[in-house]
């Protein structure tokens, strides 16, 4: 098996049959008007939802690993944040890794310390991104990363994303935003109306 | 101390069942419209028990494990049916039903069983002890069981983002159901801890209310309470544990996914 993302016939109630191949390094941005599908696609290729299809990664095929295992190598990334711990750093696991993805994303590293409900929507977003960036896994499912952010954070988000793709991470982003696209974007896959249109760049 | 048991003649009954008479009245002038389901529970009630009465009197003189186990049966799949008929987020299928009987039967069997080995009746599935003490730890068990389940599949539903954020991070489903979990037998038990915090001071128990008054020694009547609070408490704990761990097992897969999709839609009346 070849190395990269290899996604045969993914599908799910809602989701047309969906076939991608994408090689290490670089990005998939997932558009299209809302209700197309977009999350969904994401959700069945993280498997948050029941779906049936095969997918690899890197020559390793999902079903033959557990839920969890491929979870960490396939970081979904919601749309919304969510906080279960009353104190910010008790969500984090590689806090150390965490921090310096704050930094980078201007947060100082103070907010570690706070309670979750002092944090905006803007930094909930930002550590959200820095808890999933922080284990570097290998493929990143991103649903409206920077919907929250202004254009010096997207800046500084999008930096470090280019960054995980250069050392070989592959990512695939759903976005609103059109000029985030041609930023980011290897390939484009269009969601309209349940089907699906692939364009290389 | 008079030991002789006064009986009740059914006079006396229909004087005491006035005062329903007047919650029925006051019902209707505040417009509370409650005075139907009133009416209605209050016929259910003396229908049950005139027919417990006459059941447990032929039970009594027909002594067989396969009666006993019958009636038993009966009882553990009707308190299964209530334990989770009220709930907000039903379950699809037959699988809330399945959990409501299994973790009724668990509680039911197993504790009363035990009982039995205490006070040793002769022969030991007598229904004079097996029947009423079943009652007493599937009535109690009942109340946990759905306390419990209704929190938890409200917890699910309401915590969905979190514990699909845990999910996606790579936790197991054990792990990220665990704060719902807990939350959930909390409340289960809530309750029996509660009435085992406040008996003696804040209340006498039913069942020790009734011995008292029916003439027994107040001594023997405590040591059957404590007995049956025992055996309560831990009845409650073994069935909202089975029904809530097997209701957290139902809210995920194999694949450690969030199937809210296996409840119903919130139900509000």
């Amino acid at each position: 098996m070849s190395d990269g993302l290899v996604i045969q016939n993914l599908t799910r109630p809602g989701l047309h049959p969906t076939s991608l191949q994408v090689e290490k390094g670089k990005c998939v941005v997932i558009h299209g008007p809302s209700g197309s599908g977009k999350s969904l696609f994401l959700r069945a290729v993280a498997d948050l939802d029941p779906n049936y299809g095969k997918i690899s990664l890197n020559g390793e095929s999902r079903a033959m690993m557990s839920a969890p295992e491929w979870r960490k190598k396939a970081a979904y990334l919601q749309p919304e944040s969510a906080w279960w711990h009353d104190k910010v750093a008790a969500h984090f696991k590689q806090l150390s890794a965490a921090k310096t993805l704050a930094e980078t994303f201007g947060l100082q590293e103070e907010i570690f310390n706070w309670p979750t409900s002092r944090l905006s929507t803007g930094e909930r977003q930002r550590l959200s991104l820095a808890m999933v960036l922080a284990s570097k896994p290998p493929l990143l499912l991103l649903d409206e990363p920077t919907s929250a952010l202004d254009s010096e954070n997207t800046n500084a988000v999008e930096l470090e994303l280019q960054k995980q793709l250069d050392s070989g991470s592959i990512i695939l982003m759903a976005t609103h935003d059109g000029a985030q696209m041609h930023r980011m974007a290897s390939v484009t896959l269009n969601f309209c109306s349940g089907k699906t249109k692939m364009e290389q760049l | 101390m008079n030991t002789e048991t006064i009986f009740l003649t059914y006079t006396d009954l229909a004087i005491a069942a006035s005062l329903l008479l007047v919650n029925a009245i006051l019902s209707l002038c505040f417009g509370l419209g409650l005075e139907k389901r009133l009416l209605i529970a209050t016929a259910r009630m003396v229908t049950q028990f005139a027919l417990i009465g006459l059941v447990l009197v032929w039970l009594f003189d027909n002594v067989s494990l396969l009666f006993t186990g019958l009636a038993a049966s009966i009882m553990i799949i009707f308190a299964g049916r209530e334990s989770v008929a009220r709930q907000d987020r039903r379950f699809v299928g037959w699988w809330g039903l399945g959990i409501g009987i299994s973790s009724m039967a668990l509680a039911g069997i197993l504790v009363t069983i035990f009982a039995l080995t205490q006070i040793r009746p002769d022969p030991w599935y007598h229904p004079q002890y097996a029947i009423p003490l079943l009652g007493l730890i599937l009535g109690n068990a009942m109340n946990g069981v759905s306390l419990g389940l209704n929190n938890l599949t409200n917890g699910a539903a309401r915590e969905k983002l979190a514990i699909e954020t845990r999910l996606s991070l790579g936790q197991s489903r054990d792990e990220a159901l665990r704060p719902i979990v807990r939350e959930a037998l909390r409340t289960a038990m809530l309750p029996i801890i509660n009435s085992m915090a406040a008996a003696g001071i804040v209340f006498l128990p039913g069942m020790m209310t009734g011995q008292i008054l029916a003439g027994v020694d107040p001594e023997e009547a405590v040591k059957y309470q404590l007995l049956i609070m025992f055996m309560v408490a831990g009845g409650t704990a073994f069935g909202s544990l089975c029904a809530i761990l097997g209701g957290a097992r139902l809210l995920s897969d194999s694949r450690h996914r969030l199937r809210l999709d296996r409840l119903r839609a919130f139900k509000s009346d």
